[in-house]
């Protein structure tokens, strides 16, 4: 395999491999539905664990006396993603705000992978023996399917835990329409919940997965002229990655909002 | 050996052409609505100056939504266009044992 000179589409197509685990004879291989992504669980996991712990630091070493930098930059965080599920998130909650703070944080430090040149954690782990090693673990379907399915399940708990469910019977029957329509209502309202996970993972997967790929087309140009539009994008994908973590985090806080209030309270 | 090209020829340029169409019907659509929603930002801004933070931040929450599909979209296309072309690999390996 020509690692360092390959043809522009096989550079491509190499970019876009996983690395992965088959789980049938426990090799590195595609094993269809039973095959890990090693390269996502790995950079998702260290990215967690480092965004954690720095995080649980400031908060063991927080003084009621002048702040250092770190603490400070951590409770700025805090209290602005605190006012956020303040303002749209209606309850009390003691859930919620941590969990936007986690999402906001760590999918903006997985999206960040992205500005991490495109050849540089391929080339070194070349050396250890892994090859295809794809460093963006947003740029998998499977990370942000499964970040997004465990919101679904959270909006499935507080529909039963807001309205009770006799309520959330209620509603699944008799909103928007009248009872008497109520299989109409009943699809609707599976079409619209079914939608949001899907559109809340493929939203964040299709953005990470169009920044790669211009990473991978940029540096496919000559050494002396990638840095012109390498800037250019990377500024502005320092952008995309903000917005799309924000995004993220608040949708999440929204679509929980909307599952745990009830339509008839107005 | 004409009759392949002629059909690699197609396959391509009928590419191409789609390839123009999601990108240029991709970059439309978003200046549309980046458009319509600079300028209602501007307009409440101006009505209301002391929001104009928290209409910002909910600004660059529809302008990502907004941005999202757009990106797919594009990427698509340029995967087509510089990527390995799955359509044209397909046409390439059913004709060749015909051709020769």
């Amino acid at each position: 395999m020509s690692f360092w000179h390959p043809t522009e589409g096989q550079y491509i197509q190499d970019h876009l491999m996983h690395y992965q685990l088959n789980l049938h004879t426990m090799t590195i291989g595609n094993g269809g539905f039973w095959t890990l992504n090693l390269d996502t669980l790995a950079v998702s996991i260290i990215v967690g664990v480092v965004f954690l712990s720095l995080f649980w630091l400031a908060a063991r070493r927080v003084t009621s006396g002048v702040p250092g930098k770190w603490q400070n930059f951590v409770e700025y965080l805090v209290e602005f993603v605190q006012g956020l599920v303040n303002s749209s998130f209606t309850g009390k909650t003691t859930l919620v705000g941590p969990l936007a703070l986690t999402i906001f944080v760590w999918v903006f430090l997985l999206n960040f992978m992205d500005l991490v040149p495109v050849d540089v954690m391929p080339a070194v782990l070349s050396f250890f023996g892994i090859h295809d090693f794809r460093g963006v673990p947003t740029d998998d379907t499977n990370l942000t399917f499964a970040m997004s399915i465990t919101v679904f399940l959270l909006m499935i708990y507080y529909n039963f835990a807001g309205k009770g469910t006799l309520g959330f019977l209620k509603e699944l029957t008799c909103f928007p329409f009248s009872k008497w329509l109520f299989p109409i209502n009943i699809i609707f309202r599976l079409i619209d919940d079914c939608v949001k996970p899907v559109s809340l993972s493929l939203r964040l997967y299709g953005n990470l997965f169009a920044g790669e790929l211009i990473f991978v087309l940029i540096a496919l140009l000559p050494w002396w002229f990638q840095w012109t539009l390498g800037s250019v994008w990377s500024i502005f994908h320092l952008l995309i990655i903000l917005i799309q973590a924000f995004i993220f985090m608040m949708l999440t806080i929204i679509y929980v909002s909307m599952a745990k209030t009830s339509h008839d309270e107005s | 050996m004409t009759q392949l090209v002629q059909i690699i020829g197609n396959v391509q340029s009928a590419t191409i052409i789609s390839v123009a169409i999601m990108l240029g019907l991709a970059s439309f659509g978003t200046a549309l609505s980046f458009s319509l929603l600079g300028g209602k930002l501007l307009e409440a801004t101006a009505r209301q100056p002391e929001l104009s933070t928290m209409l910002m931040l909910r600004l660059f929450l529809i302008a990502g939504l907004v941005d999202a599909f757009a990106a797919i979209t594009i990427a698509m296309g340029l995967l087509l266009l510089f990527g390995n072309n799955p359509l044209l690999n397909a046409v390439i390996k059913a004709a060749a044992p015909h051709v020769g």
